[in-house]
């Protein structure tokens, strides 16, 4: 943990002061005003993601060619990827040198260098800046002071690293290398889904009216899956009786949950509890909308993977997707969906990747309650800042278990590594 | 004779009870909708008709998946299905406003349609939004009379959704 250590010093600022996390319950409560409280927000910006994590940017596949651009997000600061003329990656922030203006409007481009529109600030696709207009005046007068040198501006560059297609940066030099960041269990995972020529087969976002870590929380969430997303449950695509596992990352912050193909035993828990999944048996009018191959021989069906952050893996029967949930405003995020398919799908394949892709999304069949389920939350808990959430479902710590979904075990691995960073570890 | 890139918003190619037929249709699709019939959605399409709701972004970019994409009546009943079932989400209505289509001759029974739309959504706390402006790209076929739509493809102008789309537009 010693990476963290000059952001927990941090711990007296106002916003950790107001902030009254209940103490001696470990990681199993968390304080509601944690989501809408707005200095914690601002904190976050700077701690977390310009502090020593790795920030999800592009695909490399997304920007191929040398000149492709790519803007994007880290927190709410606005970023530019690029691939210069060697094919060498490069991410910036967005903002000109002078004046601060964006240079980049476009979500993807393709340039010989970077201008800013204002006042034609140029810029190498490395973010160096090459020449400014008027350098030496107009007709002798006006022009910049002798001293002026452009190798002394730039844009602010980012560290970039990338790992299986997937290309992340960050502001901080203490973050260790992307690969320790992920670390190995993690790792061999991605490699799993996304080591193999990608290809994007379409993308959207999607506004959701809450805090990201209500997303963050929700994503790790196993314990919801089958009961609030019933489309699932009624077509045991995904049922909690299913063999399947969760598998935290050494920091706790990252996870996998997975489940596998099994023969199919009506579970008691499910009729007993009558859960609202339970009542929904009707079947597909349409099966072709999950026709699916064995892509991998692990007999693993489903499966979400979580990356500090705010990075989503997907693979849902064989439906690929990242989804990047940025952070919009206290209460406000956007969630980009980037759905993905294999250059050497067979047609068979891509269709079944398409059909697979109504699954997800902001009209997913069986995941689009999350679009306002957060929301919800963040209603439910805003007037209530001394009132704490209670996570305890599969015990009290955060440790992997590959014999139950049926527990909150990532979830409290997020606040794990949420306060571990954030210098919220008093009683931790 | 209508060529495929000419801009034709008279339809002065096309028979005026065929015109006034395909009108009254769009408007009745949008009504039906805006009345939350629906059950009756689907019965818009031929059994192998397509909906597509996708973005203007990866239709510039011709990319396969978009929002929404049911092949078929029947992925069309499971998704009615599942959201009078299945899926959770707060009440709301829609208010679609569609413009007058421009009409192309495909064949005698065969009709390329396209159509402009806003759509207001209406939350059941009162709130009111324009929750989408796009164009509706559409292949209509008749049948003894009835059109029925082969193709409604959705481009929203926009390639974000607020909150969740799970009523089809």
């Amino acid at each position: 943990m010693s990476t963290y250590e000059a952001s927990t010093e941090q711990s007296v600022s106002p916003a950790h002061q107001r902030i009254s996390w209940p103490e001696n319950v470990g990681i199993t409560k968390v304080p509601y005003s944690i989501f809408s409280d707005k200095e914690v927000y601002e904190e976050e910006q700077e701690i977390i993601f310009k502090g020593p994590v790795w920030n999800y940017l592009c695909l490399e596949v997304e920007i191929p060619n040398p000149g492709d651009i790519r803007t994007t997000w880290v927190g709410e600061t606005p970023i530019i990827v690029t691939r210069d003329q060697d094919g060498k990656i490069h991410a910036m922030v967005n903002r000109c040198a002078h004046k601060g203006a964006l240079v980049c409007l476009k979500e993807h481009d393709n340039r010989k260098s970077l201008t800013c529109i204002y006042h034609a600030w140029n810029y190498d696709l490395s973010g160096k800046l090459k020449s400014i207009a008027f350098e030496k005046g107009v007709a002798g007068k006006g022009g910049m002071p002798s001293n002026f040198n452009v190798s002394d501006h730039q844009l602010q560059p980012l560290r970039v690293s990338t790992l299986y297609g997937l290309v992340f940066g960050t502001f901080s030099d203490n973050t260790c290398p992307l690969e320790e960041y992920i670390g190995p269990k993690m790792s061999v995972f991605m490699k799993r889904n996304l080591d193999r020529p990608l290809k994007v087969l379409g993308r959207h976002s999607q506004i959701i009216h809450n805090n990201w870590k209500l997303y963050a929380e929700n994503v790790r969430d196993s314990y919801h899956a089958t009961l609030l997303h019933t489309f699932y449950t009624a077509f045991k695509v995904n049922r909690l009786d299913m063999d399947g596992g969760i598998l935290l990352s050494e920091q706790k912050w990252h996870h996998i949950s997975y489940s596998k193909r099994m023969t199919h035993n009506l579970d008691q828990e499910y009729q007993s509890a009558n859960v609202h999944s339970a009542k929904y048996t009707s079947t597909l009018a349409a099966p072709e909308l999950i026709a699916s191959w064995e892509e991998f021989d692990d007999g693993i069906t489903h499966s979400i993977q979580t990356i500090f952050p705010n990075l989503v893996i997907q693979y849902t029967l064989n439906s690929l997707a990242i989804r990047h949930f940025v952070p919009r405003g206290v209460d406000k995020t956007e969630l980009f969906w980037l759905f993905l398919g294999d250059k050497n799908d067979s047609d068979e394949q891509e269709h079944m990747r398409i059909m697979q892709s109504n699954l997800t999304g902001a009209a997913g069949l069986v995941a689009l309650e999350d679009g306002c389920i957060n929301s919800f939350v963040q209603r439910g808990t805003k007037t209530s800042p001394t009132t704490s959430s209670f996570v305890e479902m599969g015990g009290t710590v955060a440790e992997s278990n590959e014999s139950s979904r049926a527990t909150e075990t990532s979830v409290r691995g997020f606040w794990h590594g949420y306060r571990s960073i954030m210098g919220f570890n008093k009683p931790l | 004779m209508n060529t495929h890139n000419s801009l034709d918003v008279l339809n002065e190619s096309i028979p005026h009870n065929t015109i006034h037929t395909i009108e009254n249709f769009l408007i009745k699709y949008a009504y039906t909708l805006d009345d939350g019939l629906v059950k009756e959605w689907e019965s818009f399409f031929c059994d192998d008709g397509l909906y597509f709701v996708t973005t203007f972004q990866n239709e510039e970019d011709k990319l396969p998946i978009g929002i929404i994409h049911c092949q078929g009546r029947g992925m069309m009943s499971d998704r009615i299905t599942a959201l009078e079932t299945a899926n959770i989400y707060e009440a709301h209505r829609y208010c679609h406003n569609v413009t007058k289509p421009q009409i192309e001759f495909i064949d005698s029974h065969v009709f390329k349609v396209r159509s402009n739309f806003s759509i207001y959504r209406t939350m059941e706390n009162g709130h009111t939004d324009l929750y989408a402006t796009g164009k509706y790209l559409d292949l209509i076929v008749f049948s003894n009379e009835t059109p029925k739509f082969k193709e409604r493809r959705v481009i929203l102008d926009s390639k974000r959704v607020d909150t969740l789309m799970v009523v089809p537009i």
